[in-house]
């Protein structure tokens, strides 16, 4: 952590967060977090399940009330932005939910196309392209006319990454974009993140159980437990590191206090269920 | 020997607390909403949040057309269902002719708001409730959020304009499908033509007694909107939740519409 403060100010960040609380009623989930997200990196937050991941993801795109703390996202304070301020600051951003959140009354088309539609005064024309050039980033090129009940989870996730990079926002946000996605499909999806950070330059934060996916595009990461930050850093400091709960998410070791259904039911029937441990 | 549990009595005491808090939360809910949708309806153009006049006529095709055909139908049978009994209880008095009174206002005033309220209530309101809870549950509500896109100017307010415009507009065909069968009835059974008919229901209604329908109507529709929306958006825990929302609302508006109903009839004959 100390090394982190030494460099802070060589970069530019586009989110700082300093002692971030938050509650869920009168349960407190986050414990005073503090970090940053710099100009175009790729900043992977991983840990336990239930640890805190998606609830600082959602504070971080300003969806969340915080209990204390300061948030700034692209140089304004959160907390003085009117709300015409606030919904600038939002054409900015650009979110790919874990379940893809397409509107199911549009075609895939005009869910890409809403962000533009409601926020520019482009002709119909125009923004067909748009959407048609997205689609074909995200390999879904002649599918804008279906609707997305007629779509697989991989294509509705890649649906939603066009709808989020539709405004080409200054950052990306993704809660668990390769969860439950077969492995080709989800390695493709690290191959279109990485190229939206080179081509187009932007900051993405990435929510992900997947270590092998987080080391694949992290620039730096964040590891949270039990609403504390454990470590940030880099994929090779992160490797590196002594500390002991890290080295356990690492090797996929499940965290002693918790129940480890798996290992409880293979007790249960006497047989390795899975042939290895799967967190 | 039935013994009382022990702890039943403060058990019930703190369900019945709980209950009274959320129902007196959904009501304040409400009452913002209603509060927020006239703001966005008005002043969203100044935050680049405009109301778009396409969703509200998707909105009023969804809410007021498809609806027309099984309105008609119930309607129909209202006018009728009134013309047999008024005949039947006028026979009494020997004064069948003048049943005409009792089915004018009694159409007007009455069945023509209410069974359009109540049929519109399960059908908008629940369609309200549950597309809302299912875009709650799948993070479209959210995603609308960080799109900078304001959900109750997409979405709420549109359906609300609709349902202000549809509901007395079905009201009134319903009005006229009902005094029509009633009349067609009327014909067959007394020795009274349809024109003549007619002409002795424009006699006793008055403009007061139409508006007095219509202007429930209006109530009704802000309610079932309201209530579906409020429902909608308050959903947890999956499908099963919306399906619990979805009855919920319609259970809701249908008790709120009837009561509306004789409240406003009280107030409105006192003077
Ligand atoms: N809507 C909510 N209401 C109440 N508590 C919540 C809500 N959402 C999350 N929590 C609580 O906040 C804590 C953190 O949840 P969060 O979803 O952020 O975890 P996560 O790290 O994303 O876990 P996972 O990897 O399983 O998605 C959990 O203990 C959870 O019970
Ligand atoms: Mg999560």
């Amino acid at each position: 952590m100390s090394a982190e403060q030494n460099t802070e100010q060589e970069f530019t960040s586009v989110i700082k967060v300093r002692d971030l609380v938050t509650h869920y009623g009168t349960r407190q989930i986050l414990n005073g977090i503090s970090m940053e997200v710099r100009d175009g990196e790729i900043m992977v937050i991983m840990g336990g399940s239930g640890s805190g991941k998606s609830t600082l993801l959602r504070h971080l795109m300003a969806l969340e009330a915080k209990t204390s703390g300061t948030m700034t996202i692209l140089d304004q304070n959160i907390d003085d932005l009117s709300m015409q301020q606030m919904f600038d600051l939002r054409k900015k951003l650009g979110v790919a939910f874990q379940g893809g959140a397409l509107f199911s009354s549009m075609t895939v088309g005009e869910n890409v196309m809403l962000p533009l539609f409601e926020h520019t005064k482009l002709d119909r024309m125009t923004m067909d392209i748009m959407v048609r050039m997205k689609l074909e980033v995200v390999e879904l090129g002649g599918f804008e006319n279906l609707m997305p009940a007629e779509l697989s989870g991989g294509m509705i996730k890649r649906a939603a990454f066009a709808r989020a990079c539709v405004m080409d926002p200054k950052i990306l946000f993704c809660d668990e974009p390769s969860a439950g996605l077969d492995p080709a499909v989800a390695s493709a999806l690290d191959e279109l993140i990485l190229r939206l950070r080179d081509a187009l330059g932007m900051s993405i934060v990435v929510v992900t159980h997947e270590l092998d996916s987080a080391f694949k595009i992290a620039d730096r990461m964040t590891v949270l437990d039990r609403g504390d930050i454990l470590f940030i850093g880099t994929p090779e400091e992160i490797r590196n590191s002594p500390n002991e709960r890290i080295q356990k998410i690492l090797n996929r070791e499940p965290d002693s206090d918790e129940v480890d259904v798996d290992v409880y039911l293979r007790r249960l029937t006497g047989e390795d269920m899975y042939g290895g441990a799967q967190l | 020997m039935s013994e009382i549990p022990p702890g039943l009595f403060t058990r019930t005491a703190d369900n019945v607390g709980r209950k009274t808090i959320t129902a007196v939360e959904e009501v304040g809910n409400g009452a913002t909403l209603i509060f927020q949708s006239v703001f966005w309806l008005f002043m969203g153009r100044r935050y680049g949040q405009p109301v778009r006049a396409g969703s509200v006529v998707v909105q009023m095709m969804e809410t007021g057309i498809y609806a027309i055909p099984i309105l008609v139908l119930l309607n129909a049978a209202i006018g009728v269902m009134l013309a047999i009994q008024g005949i039947y209880t006028l026979k009494i008095f020997g004064a069948e002719s003048r049943v005409t009174f009792g089915i004018a206002f009694a159409i007007v005033r009455e069945f023509g708001p209410l069974i359009t309220g109540i049929l519109i209530a399960g059908r908008t309101g629940s369609s309200l409730a549950a597309r809302l809870g299912t875009m709650r549950i799948n993070q479209e509500l959210d995603a609308l959020h960080v799109m900078g896109i304001n959900p109750v100017r997409f979405l709420v307010v549109p359906a609300l304009v609709a349902m202000v415009i549809m509901v007395p507009l079905l009201t009134f065909l319903c009005d006229v499908v009902g005094l029509l069968a009633a009349g067609l009835y009327v014909q067959f059974t007394l020795d009274i033509s349809l024109a003549a008919y007619f002409d002795q229901v424009v006699d006793v209604l008055s403009v007061g007694d139409l508006m007095h329908g219509l202007g429930k109507s209006i109530l009704f529709g802000v309610l079932i909107c309201i209530i579906g929306v409020v429902n909608g958006a308050s959903v947890t825990g999956g499908a099963e939740g919306v399906g619990k929302v979805t009855t919920r609302s319609v259970v809701q508006a249908i008790s709120a519409i009837v009561l509306t109903d004789m409240i406003f009839a009280y107030i409105a004959t006192l003077g």
